[in-house]
């Protein structure tokens, strides 16, 4: 391999939109020759056919396994893994099972060229972690608002309240009891639920 | 309550003393505010734990000895208090292989030389034939599973590195591979061969306690270092993690621990299919046939919970066989010494003083007594090996 061409990276990620934001960082920084692997079926094959330098995988995949076998020649191993990527630094280690990564330098490939890689898919990880909580706070939100006009609609109806009314003993339960509002307000949904 | 501990398992149902002291309140009772974790890979629990997300964890015995020694990633000492289960491995193969091995078996059918010995036979022929090797499937390098299985059938002569391919499997993907063809055969803990069993894929051929009398499975793990700052926490785990396994031996215990083993976050499988690996009452084909063992798996009786010298002398000694590390007297004793019977005398209040002088406690079937003080002359004996030069 000449020393400027761009290292062969495979990504093992069951998450395709966390595969491709990760493949598209990549690609932005120069990695142009980038592979994922969605399947696990059949995984090690898999990597020999495409024989990668590096090989990054997310941490709730349970064939992390499978590439630990890698750092030993056998049958089934024929191009051994070098490194565990982090193995010299305590600090991405922690900072690359935080984000959820991991990556396996293949033999051959030298070290320093990896920093930037490990650095890029931290990163990326992080990023799209990040995506997700916003998106599941989007939902707990809509959900949220949906059981409060619920619970709105039965105080109304129940103590003949108008929809300010309602809302603002809603708001003021939920700060006496310390609680969030969607809680009260699932609450009264239960209640009235058990009362029908 | 002391400050919050975090503990790493993978769901098998020899991490039962782990999750019962937990369900049951042992832990608490002694203090401890504990979350256990449930995790997809040795991988991560060991990573976790070497960098401090985990305050302790579920681990492979061998994967505890690897981190002290540094093999396969950096060098984390760790210690053992606590021995959460002997045995419970078991080998199942498929239907195929089961046929072609019972028609050359010569003896018993529950004798791992008998069946090697089948195994070198059924593996020379299909050599001649120029059939495809045979695939058995492990689930980590460093791992009981990778050591009884070459063990067994290296004693009949078959080659684990040449005869064979030997692959790295999650358990949770061993009984869909087996069905689909991709291995053969596979060594995994509990409940992953009943479940190939029931699903007519697998028949289970032998008990792990059919090659070794007692082999260290999984232990309670902790970072030396934590465990030094932090003996009263340790001593606590210990002992809650002691009452779990009491609870979990007696009979009358065992459907309440199988409804709680069986929880979704917990190991999540019938709670029938972890009752049958608690009484050692296994199905081992899927007419039905039963096979009993007392020692299918071992959680507090014997001794078991008492993490032994001896059993951490051997893996390392397969470690050493199988060209894994290197044989030196300086990685004998770090090895030796993650197994830490002394703070589990501690914590129980026990007299202790049996460090390791009871000889051959790992029992196997085949080879030589284990001599834990002359593990160069105990390997000498192996024809098959791969030891480094």
């Amino acid at each position: 391999m000449a020393a400027e061409s761009s290292p062969k990276i495979v990504i093992v990620d069951e998450s395709p939109i966390r595969a491709a934001i990760l493949q598209e960082g990549l690609r932005e920084a120069g990695f142009t020759d980038v592979v994922h692997i969605s399947e696990m079926q059949s995984l090690l094959s898999r990597i020999y056919a495409l024989d990668p330098d590096v090989i990054v995988i997310d941490l709730e995949n349970p064939s992390r396994d499978i590439l630990e076998q890698m750092f030993q020649v056998s049958r089934a191993v024929r191009r051994p893994i070098a490194m565990f990527v982090d193995q010299s630094d305590a600090a991405s280690i922690q900072a690359s099972v935080d984000a959820g990564v991991s990556a396996y330098i293949v033999d051959g490939l030298k070290k320093e060229r990896l920093k930037p890689i490990l650095d890029l898919c931290i990163s990326r990880f992080n990023a799209f972690s990040k995506l997700q909580d916003e998106l599941d706070r989007t939902k707990s939100a809509l959900e949220d608002r949906k059981v409060i006009d619920r619970a709105k609609g039965i105080l109304m109806k129940l103590k003949g309240l108008t929809e300010d009314e309602a809302y603002v003993l809603l708001r003021s339960t939920a700060m006496r009891e310390k609680k969030k509002i969607g809680e009260i307000a699932q609450s009264i949904l239960t209640a009235s639920e058990l009362l029908k | 309550m002391t400050k919050p501990l975090h503990i790493g398992f993978i769901p098998l149902i020899d991490a039962a003393a782990l999750i019962v002291a937990v369900d049951k309140g042992f832990t608490a009772a002694e203090g401890l505010d504990v979350t256990l974790v449930r995790e997809v890979s040795w991988s991560n629990v060991r990573d976790k734990l070497n960098i401090g997300l985990f305050d302790a964890a579920h681990l492979l015995a061998p994967v505890a000895i690897a981190s002290s020694l540094g093999l396969g990633h950096i060098r984390v000492p760790i210690v053992a208090p606590f021995n959460l289960g002997l045995n419970g491995n078991a080998i199942t193969v498929s239907p195929a292989l089961h046929a072609a091995i019972m028609a050359e078996i010569d003896g018993d059918r529950f004798d791992p030389m008998a069946t090697a010995l089948a195994l070198s036979r059924v593996v020379a022929a299909r050599r001649r034939s120029g059939a495809e090797v045979l695939t058995f499937g492990m689930t980590f390098p460093f791992s009981t599973h990778n050591y009884q299985l070459r063990f067994w059938m290296a004693a009949g002569g078959v080659d684990p590195d040449e005869d064979i391919r030997l692959v790295v499997l999650p358990p949770p993907y061993m009984v869909d591979s087996i069905a689909s063809g991709q291995i053969d055969a596979f060594c995994v803990g509990a409940p992953w061969n009943s479940i190939a069993v029931d699903r007519g894929v697998g028949l289970i051929l032998h008990f792990v306690s059919d090659i070794l009398v007692r082999a260290a499975e999984k232990v309670l793990a902790i970072r030396q270092g934590w465990s030094e700052k932090n003996p009263e926490l340790v001593a606590a785990l210990v002992r809650a993690a002691f009452r779990a396994a009491e609870f979990i031996e007696q009979p009358e215990n065992r459907a309440e621990v199988a409804r709680i083993l069986a929880r979704p976050e917990h190991v999540g499988v019938d709670a029938e299919v972890v009752l049958r690996t608690l009484e050692g009452r296994l199905k081992i084909s899927s007419d039905g046939t039963i096979r009993e063992s007392s020692r299918y798996l071992l959680v507090g009786r014997e001794d078991a919970s008492r993490p032994d010298p001896v059993q951490a002398a051997w893996l390392y000694a397969q470690m050493v066989r199988w060209g894994q590390a290197a044989i030196s007297h300086e990685a004998f004793a770090i090895a030796k010494a993650v197994f830490r019977p002394d703070l589990y005398d501690a914590a129980l209040g026990l007299r202790g003083g049996v460090d390791g002088s009871r000889g051959d406690s790992v029992g196997a079937f085949a080879g030589p007594a284990f001599d834990p003080a002359d593990v160069a002359g105990y390997l000498a004996s192996f024809k098959v090996s791969r030891r480094v030069p």
